[in-house]
């Protein structure tokens, strides 16, 4: 593992990637603007549900709930003080005074500060839900975390003083942009990569092929399993703050099974612990989804996106079950046809893949 | 007080009726397949606007029951045939996976229908007249579906348990839930044995479906989702794909619902001046008159704490097969 070494390659991929935002920013097509920032958040909700379940095999359907978390915890973080003690006039006193909407010349550094405090509030909520449900395995705990879900929104919904309850959360700065929500998709990305050719990304696969041969040679099972859920559970929050100040007002309903449906549906298409797989099923699914939307529009058939979209989703389930990439990774010089001069001449060699 | 309680027990047990109605399907394709089919909501959904739908074309109650139930049992099994057949015996993830899909289908298809046939998304339930009204006995006042809803559940548990236990389908079922594989090899016919499962689960969700929307008084495509995650908890309380075991979770969910909206007006109820205001704060602090409201939170915690410390329902042992 050495220092961070960023390869020319990749240096080049990010440059590339941000000419295109600003190409993108440039252009004023508010509609693809809106559709990359979408496809931004939900990248980084399928990264997490990939480390979280598609490393480890443990089935989350939780994850939305921590969205949820940190959605709130950010918009209620950003509030100005004037807007605050207007809007949510209830609020305890150590909370009330809190206004993260400084600003640093151009930058909402206060907006970055209440992301970061989101991720982290949803880690501890994470590590004491996880410590405990990692223990349950298949079906088991996919159905734990989905109560985790429930409570969350019942939560949400009765917590009136905080979070408004049923009623609408809105007036939350419109502080996302390109630049935010793909910051934040790149890291996603990297994270998962790091972790997923990591030692402990090793254990987690370990402890999902087989649980009883990962424990005889050492692997510890819960271990593993809790870090891929917490940190599942850090990027979802992520991805709710983001939310928060792209769609600026919100309802406790928006984060419920619909939303945790799409993303396993990303998830499984892509493939189940493949980072770029991950970024393939969000990109084909949300394209469907985005094709379907426009049909039911112009046809007023409401409802056969929905239907095409879960038809599509049983076939890959019964058809290609490992999804479109298993836990293979894409091989970006191959597909750029660029060759590292080591493999020269050697074309089917499997690149070594170092953390 | 007496009133107060008499009527909390009998929301406890009409409201068990209908999770046992659910519990029990839920149950008997578990104990078959090892599948979570979280599609049995939709199910039951599908049943209320079937019902609905006849019962506003004019037909009357019988031709409309009828219609409810042959109508359900049918998309139950096609359900089984299209969606579950195929990846039978597959990673368990998969088949709970398939079942949201096939539920998103379900909701989904009646969305569709309902806007084809121009009605809104929201629709009034015509309760048909036996399950409308109140019974009045001394000063209790039940409403009727709920005791028609107990009645009812209770005829149809003790129909099921003498088929599964009398008849050689319901014993094959048995058979096939114990070990799927020494089944087939004294030659049941697996395909027969999970299709008839499915068609008595979906008959039940179909009763269930009737008595909810009866209660509810108006529907709506998505009213599947809570049902059967309170079914699922019923069914684990008592032990997961035992049928009796699903029964007894049943009611036990209904009297645990009823006890946090039960505490939370525990001090509303007290007469004046019956315990010291010390006490009386006291009562008000730990149970908020909000309690009620939490009512789902505190079932799923519920939930979780029997998954982690009695996975084999309240009546099974301690030990849990997947302890990493």
């Amino acid at each position: 593992m050495s220092a961070l070494r960023i390869p020319r390659r990749t240096l080049v991929l990010l440059l590339a990637a941000s000419g295109t935002l600003a190409l993108l920013q440039l252009s004023g097509l508010a509609f693809w603007q809106g559709l990359a920032i979408n496809f931004a958040i939900f990248i980084i909700l399928v990264q997490a549900l990939n480390m979280a379940s598609g490393f480890t095999g443990v089935f989350s359907l939780g994850h939305i709930g921590f969205m949820a978390i940190g959605a709130y915890t950010s918009a209620i973080l950003t509030l100005p003080l004037a807007t605050k003690s207007e809007y949510l006039p209830n609020l305890p006193g150590w909370l009330a005074g809190i206004h993260l909407d400084v600003a640093v010349g151009p930058l909402p550094v206060g907006f970055f500060a209440a992301t970061l405090v989101a991720g982290l509030v949803a880690m501890v909520v994470a590590g004491l839900v996880g410590a405990v449900l990692m223990r349950l395995s298949g079906h088991f705990v996919a159905v734990a975390t989905l109560g985790f879900l429930v409570i969350v929104r019942v939560v949400l919904f009765n917590a009136d003083d905080i979070t408004r309850g049923s009623r609408t959360f809105s007036n939350v700065t419109p502080y996302t942009n390109l630049w935010w929500a793909w910051g934040w998709a790149v890291i996603a990305i990297y994270v998962a990569w790091r972790v997923k050719f990591s030692g402990l990304g090793r254990a987690m696969f370990a402890q999902k092929a087989d649980r009883w041969a990962a424990r005889s040679i050492g692997i510890s099972i819960l271990r593993p399993r809790l870090i891929a859920f917490v940190a599942g559970a850090f990027l979802s929050a992520i991805a709710g703050s983001l939310y928060a100040h792209f769609i600026t007002s919100f309802s406790p309903t928006v984060f419920y099974f619909d939303l945790t449906f799409r993303v396993i549906t990303m998830l499984v298409v892509g493939g189940m612990g493949s980072v770029s797989g991950a970024v393939i099923g969000t990109a084909l699914v949300l394209a469907l989804a985005e094709a379907l939307r426009r049909i039911e529009g112009a046809t007023l058939l409401y409802g056969l996106g929905g239907i095409l979209l879960a038809v599509f989703f049983i076939a890959v389930i019964i058809f290609r079950p490992s999804g479109i990439m298993g836990q293979r990774e894409v091989d970006l010089d191959r597909v750029l046809g660029w060759r590292p001069r080591w493999r020269r001449g050697r074309p089917d060699a499997e690149p070594s893949r170092r953390g | 007080m007496d009133v107060y309680v008499i009527q909390q027990i009998v929301n406890a047990l009409s409201a068990g009726s209908l999770y046992a109605l659910m519990a029990v399907g839920l149950a008997l394709i578990f104990g078959i397949l090892r599948l979570i089919n979280f599609a049995h909501g939709d199910v039951m959904m599908v049943a209320a606007y079937l019902a609905a739908f006849s019962l506003f074309a004019g037909l009357p109650l019988p031709v409309a029951l009828g219609i409810m139930v042959g109508g359900t049992v049918l998309i139950g099994l096609a359900i089984e045939r299209i969606a579950y057949r195929p990846i039978r015996g597959g990673p368990e993830v998969a088949m709970l996976l398939t079942s949201f899909a096939v539920g998103q289908i379900l909701q989904n298809g009646t969305l569709l229908l309902t806007r084809l046939a121009s009605q809104p998304i929201q629709i009034a339930f015509p309760t048909p007249d036996v399950l409308q009204g109140v019974v009045a006995i001394g000063r209790v006042t039940i409403p009727k579906v709920n005791v028609v809803g107990f009645g009812s559940g209770m005829v149809i548990l003790v129909g099921v348990m003498l088929f599964l236990t009398r008849t050689r389908t319901g014993l094959s079922m048995h058979a096939a839930a114990d070990d799927l594989p020494a089944a087939q090899l004294v030659g049941i016919r697996i395909n027969r044995v999970v299709a008839a499962a499915f068609a008595l689960s979906a008959a039940l969700a179909s009763v269930a479906g009737l008595l909810y929307a009866s209660q509810a008084g108006q529907i709506n495509p998505y009213l599947g989702f809570t049902p059967v995650l309170k079914a699922f908890i019923a069914a684990v309380i008592g032990g997961f794909g035992s049928i009796p075991g699903a029964v007894v979770g049943a009611y036990a969910l209904g009297f645990l619902e009823v006890i946090p909206t039960a505490l939370g007006g525990i001090a509303d109820i007290l007469p004046v001046g019956a315990v010291s205001p010390e006490i009386d704060d006291l009562l008000r602090t730990i149970f908020p008159s909000a309690l009620g409201s939490y009512r789902d939170a505190i079932v799923f915690l519920f939930l979780i704490l029997m998954l982690l410390f009695r996975p084999n329902g309240i009546l099974g042992g301690g030990a849990r097969e997947d302890v990493p």
